[in-house]
Order: structure tokens, then C-alpha cells, then sequence
């Protein structure tokens, strides 16, 4: 038994045989040609079957790992595509009469030179990548196709290093864990295995690939970054045992992922998630939510001792909305107060700070800090699918308000020449009762409702949530509040609009038939959630 | 010819994502279009040599426009750049 110890970059645990990763032999002997133009057309052949097997790549990794992870694979086809890359390349072959393999591998290491030699350790990194293109570009002129996965059972795939493109190709069924001597945390092979949920270890070592061999048992354990070579029984069993435990909670993940969200009898609701920062978009993806249906934009203000700038928070929702395209992105303005409070807004101490200046009414008594979200929503808006939604409304005059802002943002965006989407979709949150009452008022004037139970129960039955002594008089189910997003959804049908819950509630499975029948149709709720809710879904009857 | 100045703000500086978008759209365009650093130039649509340049947060960069429709290609970077990085 021997222990290697490297950092883990997926907590998980596997126990199995070792399959030792091995790359065709890519050794490329230079040849002198006669006629240059045969090895010329060859380069061009094996470009296009490379660019090709990069568009798979990319599709795959589009569903695996999302749009932001997978665009690595453009810039690998855009990277065949260089017109430096490619003279260097033509340029060697014609000057000194040599084959085609030959002068992609020189080139290669010209380039990869180049980026190693550059004084940032990202640029440097880079270097591997070129030395990827060049290795397919010459695995497509000898004609060996990519198929890894000769194994017929799971394995710990050992490798010196992996690149980007091998990772998202090797056999998800077919790996347990992959496990390297080499390789950076930040890579964005490691960014990949922690999206495809792959127990993985990086840095195990040099030592470690002298010793590993093919059908060895082996334990790599992702939370502590060990590689356990040879385990003796005791080892065995514990590891075996923690093992189980983990995939009787993956069980039900693995059951419901990619399935949809239908009734027995064939009715549809969209299942999407809540989240509160930028860093939940990995569970998000995880658990196969539809799409985010509350960002809480206010940790953006919460983490900061200042207003956060439009430049910060344009940031943010761009890498939100880049993330999840082309899924919609619902991005809840500022709900501030109450609560919720940072410093250097100077709010002034309230008697009843969850009926005071709170949320859109804040938003609307400094429109000026206000501007400056919608600004950097607008122009975040290019980069994926956006919908944003207005907390705490309570009537007309402040729909009509809010939208004299937003014309105004376009009308500035536009007079600078800043280009913005035509397709946001605009709504509110139905969370007072009031809001619910005149739902056939709001309703003509948005693209949607998203009900907020907590508040909107909070509201109507006046109980003050953070109160535990009143709990058994804040009955969540009360009619009073089921009512009233009946109404609302009603309402909402009836003019056009959607209408989802993104409230506690909406996780409430007891609900789900309730909810499906008034026909709401969406839930957001907590990434954990989804596949629960959805398991609920489709367990339901509406014809019975 | 048009040119201008543009200094970089995105914490990462022009990396391989931003520089694939930009030579993307500098392809687009019918214009010569290089950017310089320094003292080394190169073709804004020639992505590794884009990233070759190494443009970090806080450099600055100059954007040259020639022929075709400049107008056009040089408000097409700018907001790019604005935008991105």
C-alpha cells in the first residue's frame, strides 16, 4: 500500500482499477519531400477533420459544462484557424521540402515557446494549448481516430497531464475519477472536472507515475487530494462504505437529470433555480435547473463598503448570463432595507423596517443609485437571455415609475451608441397582497409575476417572519395566501403574462399538484431543490 | 486611418476568450485593423499573436483603422473594447 499526495479538485471519492492514460505516440519523424504540394493538402484535410472533432467537443461540452466552459474549444478551432499559425506552418513545408507532421510539431513548439516564455503564469499555460491543436491536427493526418474508452468498466484515469479537449472527450460513463502528476488547480482542465462532477486529483507527482500500471486497485479520494495505491482490506472497506453513501444521494440525482418536467398526464412547468451569488452557478448547472429564476442582486451590495460601480455589477451579470445561455437569467433588482441593510446607504433607524423605505421603494427614492443597476443590466443583456423583475410592488404608479426609468436608461444607452437587448423580458414580484389584488391592474404591463411567498405570507397573514413565538399563527398553507396567487395567476393568463413562484413555498411538494392545477408555470427554487420538486412533478396526476 | 487609445480595465487583460471575440470581429470588418503595445504591433483578427502581446489590466492600448469602411470598423472595436475589457 502506498499513499500519494496531490490536491483534489472535486470532493468525491472513487475506489477502483487504475487505467493508465496513454497518448498515441505522436512522434513525428521529419521527412524530405519532393513534391510539397501532397503534404500541403493534407494539412488542409486533417485541419478540417480537426476543426470538426472540435465542434463535438464543444457541443458536448456545451451540455456538460455550460457556455462559459465550453467557449475554451472555440478558441481551439479559432486557434487552427490562426493565419500566423497556419504561414509558419505552409511557409516550413514549402521552404524546406518537408512532410506536414513535421512542420505542425516545429510550429507547435515555436508557439508554445512563445506563450512559456511570457512573464504571466496564465499566458504561459496557454503553451498547452497549442501543443492540443498540433496534436490533433497530426492525430488526423495518421488517421487515428479518438476513441479513448476501450475499458468495459469504470476506471481511475491516470494521466502525467490532461488537456481540455481529452478531458471533455473521455467516457463519462467509463470514468470514476481521473488522477494526474501534473496540472494547475486554475486550469482549465480542473475548472472542467469540477463542472462534470468527476472526483479528480491533480499534482500526485513524477513518483506516482513510475509506480501506477494498468489494473492496479487504487482509492483517490477528491477531498483530501490522496491517491491510495494497492489499499489493504481495512482501507478497502472504509473507502467502500463512504462510497455507498454517496451514491445513494447521487441515486436520485442521476434518476431525474435531463428528465422532464411532466405531469403523468403530460402538463409541462419550468423548474428553475434561486441563487444569491455568481459562485452558485456550478450547482446550478449541477442539478439541471431550466434556468435562474431569482438572482438576488443584493449581495452585490451587501459584500461591499461602497455602492458597487456599473463596471463591477455589469460584470457579474454578464458571466451570470454567459454562464447559463441560453437558458433565462431572472435578475431581481436591489431589495434592500428591512432586514438586509449595508452601512453607507444611511438608512434611518425604522420602527417597522419590513413595512418601511424598502426594496423598489429605496430603488425609487434614489433613482440615481437605481440608474446605475438598470444601466449595467441593459448592457449585460447582449450576453445571454435576460429577465428582470421588481421586488415590492404594491401599485400601478410605481410599474409606470420603474418603466419611465428604464426608457430613460435605453435613451442614454442609445445616445452612446451602447447596445443593449430588445428582448428582456420585464415583470414583477407579487409579494404584497396588494399587488395580488389588483394582479388584472399589473398584469397588462409586464411580461411576468414571480410570486414571493415568504414576504407575501408575511403580509397577509401580519406575521413578522423573524418572530419564532408567533410560528404556529403563520400557517404557510392559508388559504388567504393560496387565494391570492390563484387570483394572480389567473389575472396574469389572462393578459399574456407568465407567472412563477420563487418563494420558499415553491419547493413545498405538498403544493406541487396545487400549484400545477393553477396553473403556474414556473418554480424556482434552491439548486438542491430541483430534482426533488421535479421527482414531484412527475409523480403527479391532474386527471385523476 | 483612424486611431485610438484604449486602456485595458478587465482584471485579466486581453486572454484567450476576449481575444478569440476580438479577432472574430475584427474579421468581420473589410479594414486593415492592428493593435499596437509598445513597441510591438499586430493584426487585431491574428488571435495568438493578440495573445502573444500580452496586454495586461491597466496597459494601454493603440488601435489602428486603415481602409475599407473605417468609421464602421473602428466604432465596432471601440465598443468591443469598451465592453469586454
Amino acid at each position: 500500500m502506498v499513499r500519494y499526495k496531490g490536491k483534489g479538485v472535486y470532493g468525491a471519492v472513487a475506489v477502483g482499477k487504475v487505467s493508465v492514460f496513454r497518448r498515441r505516440d505522436v512522434e513525428v519523424k521529419r521527412v524530405r519531400v519532393e513534391d510539397t504540394e501532397p503534404e500541403l493538402a493534407r494539412l488542409e484535410e486533417a485541419k478540417e477533420k480537426a476543426v470538426a472533432q472540435l465542434k463535438q467537443i464543444y457541443e458536448k461540452a456545451l451540455k456538460e459544462v455550460g457556455e462559459a466552459n465550453a467557449r475554451i474549444f472555440e478558441i481551439h478551432m479559432m486557434m487552427i484557424e490562426d493565419d500566423d499559425y497556419n504561414e509558419a506552418i505552409t511557409e516550413m513545408i514549402r521552404g524546406q521540402s518537408v512532410n506536414a507532421a513535421y512542420a505542425v510539431a516545429v510550429t507547435a513548439d515555436n508557439f508554445a515557446e512563445m506563450f512559456s516564455s511570457m512573464d504571466d503564469s496564465y499566458m504561459q499555460a496557454r503553451a498547452a494549448d497549442v501543443r492540443d491543436i498540433s496534436n490533433r491536427i497530426i492525430a488526423c493526418m495518421n488517421g487515428s481516430e479518438n476513441n479513448r474508452s476501450v475499458c468495459d468498466e469504470k476506471v481511475i484515469i491516470c494521466a502525467d497531464d490532461l488537456a481540455p479537449s481529452e478531458t471533455v472527450s473521455l467516457d463519462k460513463d467509463k470514468v470514476m475519477a481521473f488522477v494526474t502528476a501534473h496540472g494547475s488547480s486554475n486550469s482549465h482542465t480542473a475548472i472542467l472536472a469540477r463542472n462534470m462532477n468527476i472526483p479528480a486529483i491533480i499534482g500526485l507527482g513524477e513518483e506516482f507515475l513510475t509506480q501506477i500500471r494498468d489494473g492496479a486497485t487504487a482509492v483517490a479520494d477528491g477531498f483530501t487530494g490522496e491517491l491510495i495505491l494497492d489499499p489493504d482490506e481495512k482501507i478497502l472497506a472504509e473507502y467502500r462504505q463512504k462510497q455507498k453513501e454517496e451514491s445513494e444521494k447521487k441515486a436520485l440525482l442521476h434518476e431525474l437529470k435531463g428528465k422532464e418536467n411532466v405531469t403523468v398526464d403530460g402538463k409541462r412547468i419550468g423548474i428553475f433555480a434561486n441563487i444569491g451569488s455568481i459562485d452558485n452557478i456550478g450547482a446550478v448547472l449541477v442539478n439541471d435547473a431550466g434556468g435562474i429564476g431569482l438572482f438576488r442582486s443584493e449581495f452585490l451590495y451587501l459584500e461591499k463598503s461602497d455602492y458597487p460601480t456599473e463596471e463591477e455589477q455589469f460584470k457579474i451579470y454578464k458571466r451570470a448570463l454567459e454562464s447559463m445561455a441560453p437558458k433565462k437569467v431572472i435578475i431581481r433588482t436591489l431589495d434592500i432595507g428591512a432586514d438586509k441593510k449595508a452601512d453607507y446607504f444611511d438608512l434611518h433607524k425604522e420602527e417597522n423596517p419590513a413595512l418601511g423605505l424598502r426594496a423598489i421603494r429605496l430603488c425609487l427614492s434614489r433613482p440615481e443609485i437605481f440608474k446605475v443597476q438598470l444601466r449595467a443590466l441593459y448592457r449585460a443583456s447582449v450576453y445571454g437571455r435576460l429577465g428582470i423583475m421588481f421586488p415590492m410592488i404594491t401599485s400601478v404608479s410605481e410599474v409606470e415609475e420603474i418603466f419611465a426609468l428604464c426608457a430613460q436608461v435605453r435613451k442614454e444607452l442609445d445616445a452612446n451608441n451602447v447596445e443593449y437587448s430588445e428582448n428582456i423580458e420585464l415583470g414583477i414580484m407579487i409579494e404584497t397582497p396588494a399587488a395580488a389584488l389588483i394582479s388584472d391592474k399589473l398584469a397588462p404591463m409586464v411580461d411576468f409575476f414571480s410570486v414571493g411567498t415568504n414576504d407575501l405570507t408575511q403580509y397577509t397573514l401580519a406575521c413578522d417572519r423573524q418572530n419564532p413565538d408567533i410560528d404556529r399563527f403563520c400557517d404557510t398553507h392559508h388559504e388567504a395566501i393560496l387565494r391570492l396567487i390563484e387570483m394572480s395567476a389567473k389575472n396574469a393568463h389572462a393578459n399574456g403574462a407568465w407567472i412563477g413562484i420563487c418563494g420558499e413555498l415553491a419547493a413545498d411538494t405538498s403544493l406541487t399538484e396545487t400549484f400545477l392545477r393553477m396553473g403556474i408555470d414556473e418554480l424556482s427554487v434552491s439548486p438542491a431543490f430541483v430534482l426533488k420538486v421535479r421527482d414531484a412533478v412527475r409523480k403527479t396526476d391532474l386527471s385523476k | 486611418m483612424i486611431t485610438f487609445d484604449y486602456t485595458i480595465r478587465d482584471e485579466l487583460g486581453i486572454h484567450a476568450r476576449p481575444a478569440g471575440m476580438l479577432a472574430k470581429i475584427a474579421k468581420s470588418f473589410d479594414s486593415d485593423i492592428t493593435i499596437t503595445k509598445g513597441e510591438k504591433t499586430v493584426g487585431a483578427a491574428k488571435l495568438m499573436a493578440l495573445m502573444g502581446l500580452g496586454v495586461k489590466c491597466g496597459d494601454t492600448i493603440t488601435v489602428t483603422v486603415n481602409g475599407g469602411n473605417e468609421d464602421a470598423a473602428a466604432e465596432g472595436i471601440k465598443s468591443f473594447l469598451e465592453n469586454n475589457l
